[in-house]
């Protein structure tokens, strides 16, 4: 039965299985660093579906404080990432 | 007792801030916030070990939205090694760094990482661990690419993107269980979840991902690098402890919270998993030109050690000798866990001292440096698992596990990993001998050489020969 | 104050403490480095002297510490452990005495005697163990404490042959550990019990304990230099001739034939181990590594590694007397065990002195040195008749009750035949070199006279500990039948393992 909720999580697990499969495949750093937030994407995704109660019900708050959270985490965690990448670059011209 | 709770979490929080607004006298506020948190640490021990398992929520917001504190058996051993650990490494890293750029730089980062791992190892659902394990995760990085070399930085790099595909996953799994459960609640969960088409994937991605973080064999590649190249306080930290807080996650989903849904195959597959870490781990490490790399190597094979537990505890039936091994289990974590933190701090002080830690061209420094050695000798007697070490009590509940439930292939791998270790160990020590006359004094820089000697000498003597009341407290669970 | 649960642990202090302070001695502090080590001798002295009182008069000496749940750590006094305990601390004084004077001006003498107190430490650790797993862990440390004595004069030579020792001792200490886990598993706590406490165990246990038994005694084999686990000892030669004699009289090769005779008498009981046929076997290796010993012996010039096979042969007497079942056998065996310690660490200090003194290692070099050291070389001839079992030194006594003991349990048919080849054997590799002492005229020159001789033929640390060694070696021969002898003390011994 594809009801919307189901919908989103396919749709969450689809786009999880791509982020894995660009962190995993790809060479390239900065190629990696955009897979995982597309992993990470998905993942929130999945957790918003969880949150859908029922129609016209207000949504589960935990699934969203999740999603918030793994949001920051995956910003700051992005942004280290790309700090350190940008150190490498200058050390040494590589990507 | 649940202000020591509560002590554990917020004052290494408040010395990172105060380090980071007051970077000139950094060191001392960080030692300060050392000896106040490893008492709460202490404290908090001896509150469950009168008391019983501990448990508190904060702001009284109660489970589900709100954030609930829990300390039992397990939990407090852990957060009192973490405390000594974090503590020698510190008085150890005041005297390590001596710039006071690459002291403001380091002390609140690293007063974040001991936030984060006391977090960790008190934090009573899903949600909080996830959240502790990304700021550790973060603040182990930031530490490990201090050391601003290019190696390091690409290590840490590295070590970065598999820690977040990691927690990825865990997240995934974690709001798979949300979705199957309605709760993230740890000791709500161990009642409640059942075999099924949730858990069975849940554990799964979570597991993979806490494999990941914990460098299992296969997936051990990024932890040689990342510790090698890190500054000697950092790779200390990350071999004892960082790494060992994704193993205690493990711990707890397997033998707490997912206890009906885990079966032999899965756990055995585990033990093949850490067969492989002992042998190639130990292998690698005898093959290694640097001290830096043998350490690490040897930190891949003695997390093996750790997960041959597994097909035993799972094979033997809830009782005694179930928690007999489990207790060796535990042995196992906190000596490895000082004995390691040791090891680098003393191979730190002869990379300081000749400026390289190739194993070859130790001769000279082994004698000039008679405290260091001996130090190494300590924590390769605890690697290897010889008496009066805790890892050989640790040792003798896997050997007794292998024979009890005729696992023999693990008790195997164990011989020839704790032979593979004396070999490895040995060839570093054999260097102390030669004709150079010792110094006069033994000691030459104390601020150095008393932390990795007192944390060698926990492991190789005092864990082993007061180390009963492990086993009592381990009976206190949540 | 309970001194019963004390007196075991104060034992083993009386020597750790000591060490311990000496390791952070400086280099230069000779009289305080000298005076820790004769005050700890002299207090273990004492303190095994009310130990052999109290022992006799059947008082109980035990101390326990819980390591883990079902497992303890126990010292327990028997009149067994008091016979190694006796001879440990008696031989390390002397032994103490001959480093001193050995190692006069080398380096790192702090460490040298900061490991040789642990080295005592654990033998006697070992020889009060109260049960297999301390008896595990003392084993072990053993091992830790030797290593760097070995490695001491720092040599490529001397730390390969330290590697080579530290392959075998821990290689054979993991088989140990293996047996003794599976034997917990089985039994629970094995505690050292005269008469064993295996013997109740179901018959379907048969086959493991068979095998526990084979991993027993290879683990222990290694160290008591059981052929064919024998090949660390002589490379072990490499090290400064005090600790060769520690090693090879007192605490490595005998910690081995100890183990032995605890693990037939007090785990397994030697009636029960007789009819699972586990002492056929064990009989066997000996007599192989009693003959090959003495075989290869003769073919060795340097004179610490005819020494070296010469106790490969010799300490298998101890295991070959346990696999005789009876009484006298068990005799034979365990006062072998003193008599083997006292004559081969004066063979030992004998070779230490002559290197030192003139610079000869190899019996090539011989030819004379009786007229110029005389002492010495009385003190050699003393100990090599008693090897070889002329009467009345002490190794005729052992080698009289082991044909006795065969003779009395029927194996005489093929133990006879080992003891007298070996005898002849021995004859064989030690006669010549006396000949040489003695009777030959000295070369024109000694390879390299290091101490001239001036009132006494060497050092007086040198010379009188191989005298009062090997007057040791006499008397317990000719006084063998005098309370509290090493002979009547055995005979104690096994009279309390047979229930007679």
């Amino acid at each position: 039965m594809l009801t919307t909720q189901v919908l989103y999580a396919l749709a969450g697990c689809v786009i999880v299985a791509l982020g894995l499969r660009g962190a995993l495949l790809h060479a390239s750093l900065l190629q990696r660093i955009v897979a995982i937030n597309v992993m990470g994407a998905g993942v929130f995704l999945l957790l918003i579906a969880v949150a859908y109660r029922g129609p016209g019900l207000a949504p589960d708050p935990v699934p969203h404080a999740l999603v918030l959270t793994g949001i920051v985490v995956a910003v700051s965690a992005t942004a280290l990432a790309l700090a350190l990448a940008r150190r490498l670059h200058a050390e040494q011209g590589d990507d | 007792m649940t202000d020591a709770m509560i002590g554990l979490v917020a004052l290494p929080l408040a010395g990172a801030l105060a380090t980071l607004l007051l970077p000139r006298s950094a060191t001392a506020v960080a030692i300060g916030t050392g000896l106040a948190t490893t008492v709460a640490a202490g404290l908090l021990l001896f509150g469950v070990a009168t008391q019983g398992a501990l448990h508190y929520e904060i702001g009284g917001w109660s489970a589900g939205l709100g954030i609930a504190l829990r300390a039992d058996g397990l939990s407090a051993l852990l957060l009192m090694m973490t405390a000594l650990v974090v503590l020698a490494a510190s008085v150890y890293a005041s005297a390590y760094f001596s710039t006071v750029s690459e002291r403001a730089r380091f002390w609140p980062l690293w007063l974040l990482l001991w936030t984060s791992l006391n977090a960790l190892f008190l934090s009573g659902d899903l949600f909080n661990l996830y959240v502790t394990l990304e700021l550790l995760g973060l603040s182990a990085v930031a530490l490990a690419s201090l050391g601003g070399k290019r190696a390091a930085v690409a290590a840490a790099l590295r070590y970065l993107l598999v820690g977040l595909l990691g927690s990825m996953m865990f997240l995934a799994g974690v709001g798979l269980i949300y979705a199957g459960y309605g709760t993230l609640d740890l000791a709500t969960l161990a009642r409640v979840v059942e075999p099924g088409p949730v858990a069975w994937p849940a554990l799964a991605m979570m597991t993979a991902g806490l494999l990941l973080k914990t460098a299992l064999f296969p997936l051990h590649f990024w932890l040689p690098p990342a510790h090698a190249s890190a500054p000697a306080p950092v790779s200390a930290v990350l071999s004892a402890l960082v790494v060992k807080a994704a193993f205690y996650l493990v711990l707890r989903l397997w033998l707490n919270v997912f206890a009906n849904v885990v079966t032999p195959a899965a756990a055995n597959l585990l033990g093949v998993l850490g067969a492989g870490a002992v042998l190639w781990g130990s292998w690698r490490a005898l093959q290694a030109e640097r001290l830096k790399l043998l350490a690490a190597y040897s930190t891949v094979a003695q997390l093996g050690y750790l997960f041959l537990f597994f097909p035993l505890l799972l094979a033997l039936p809830p009782g005694p000798t179930r928690d007999l091994a489990a207790g060796g289990l535990v042995m196992l974590v906190l000596t490895h866990g000082f004995a390691k933190a040791g090891l680098f701090l003393a191979i730190g002080i002869i990379q300081q001292r000749c400026g390289h830690d190739t194993i070859r061209e130790l001769d000279g420094t082994a004698q000039r440096l008679p405290a260091t050695t001996f130090a190494i000798a300590l924590a390769g007697v605890a690697l290897i698992g010889l008496p009066p070490s805790g890892a050989f009590l640790g040792k003798w509940q896997l050997l007794a596990g292998a024979v009890e439930t005729g696992q023999w292939l693990w008790l195997v791998v164990t011989a020839i990993g704790s032979l593979l270790a004396a070999a490895y160990i040995f060839r570093v020590i054999g260097h102390a001998f030669g004709h150079r006359p010792y110094p006069n004094q033994p000691v030459t820089v104390a601020r150095e050489e008393w932390p990795a000697l007192l944390l060698a000498a926990m492991a190789a003597l005092v864990l082993g020969l007061a180390g009963a009341p492990v086993w009592k407290l381990l009976e206190i669970g949540t | 104050m309970n001194w019963d649960a004390w007196l075991p642990v104060l034992v083993v202090a009386s020597s750790l403490l000591p060490g311990l302070v000496i390791f952070f001695l400086r280099e230069g502090s000779h009289r305080l480095r000298t005076t820790l080590n004769l005050v700890g001798a002299g207090l273990k002295l004492v303190l095994v002297g009310i130990l052999i009182w109290g022992v006799f008069h059947e008082h109980v000496y035990e101390s326990r510490l819980t390591l883990a749940p079902g497992l303890d750590l126990v010292l327990h006094a028997d009149t067994l452990s008091v016979l190694f305990v006796t001879l440990s601390t008696v031989l390390w004084l002397v032994t103490t005495v001959y480093a001193i004077g050995y190692l006069e001006k080398a380096p790192h003498r702090s460490r040298f005697f900061g490991f040789f107190s642990l080295c005592v430490s654990a033998t006697v650790g070992l020889a009060l163990a109260g049960n297999l797993f301390t008896f595990v862990i003392f084993y072990e440390l053993l091992t830790l404490a030797t290593y760097p004595l070995v490695a001491h004069r720092g040599t490529p030579e001397a730390v390969r042959g330290a590697r080579i020792y530290l392959t075998y001792t821990l290689g054979g200490g993991m088989l140990l550990l293996i047996g003794t886990v599976w034997l917990h598993v089985l039994a629970g706590p094995t505690a050292f019990v005269e008469g064993g406490i295996l013997s109740s165990l179901p018959t379907a246990y048969h086959p493991q304990l068979k095998m526990i038994f084979l991993l027993l005694i290879i683990g222990l084999g290694v160290k008591a230099a059981l052929v064919p686990l024998h090949g660390w000892l002589p490379q072990a030669m490499v090290a400064p001739a005090p600790v060769s004699a520690l090693l090879h009289a007192v605490a490595v090769v005998k910690a081995g034939a100890f183990g032995i005779v605890r693990v037939v008498y007090d785990v397994y009981g030697v009636n029960f181990a007789d009819q699972l046929g586990l002492l056929t076997g064990l009989g066997i290796a000996a007599a192989i590594t009693i003959v090959y010993g003495s075989v290869m012996a003769l073919f060795q010039d340097n004179l610490k590694k005819r020494l070296a096979y010469s106790t490969v042969s010799q300490v298998s007497y101890i295991a070959l007397g346990t696999a005789i079942l009876g009484p006298v056998g068990t005799i034979g065996g365990i006062v072998h065990l003193v008599h083997q310690g006292i004559m081969k660490i004066t063979l030992f200090f004998t070779a230490g002195n002559y290197a030192e003194t003139l610079g000869i290692h190899n019996i090539s070099e011989m030819n004379g040195v009786g007229r110029r050291m005389p002492a010495t070389t009385l003190a050699f001839t003393v100990a090599a008749l008693g090897m070889i079992g002329v009467p009345p030194v002490a190794g005729f006594v052992s080698k009289w009750y082991l044909g006795l003991g065969a003779l009395e349990a029927g194996m005489a048919t093929w133990v006879m035949p080992v003891l007298v080849t070996s005898s002849v054997l021995n004859a064989a590799y030690f006669l010549p070199v006396l000949y040489r002492a003695w009777f030959r005229d000295p070369g024109p020159a000694w390879p390299a006279e290091h101490i001239p001789a001036a009132r006494f033929e060497t050092s007086a640390a040198l010379l009188w500990p191989p005298v009062v060694t090997a007057m040791l070696a006499l008397a317990a021969g000719v006084f063998a039948a005098a309370p509290y002898s090493p002979l009547e003390w055995a005979t104690l011994i096994a009279h309390r393992e047979y229930g007679l």
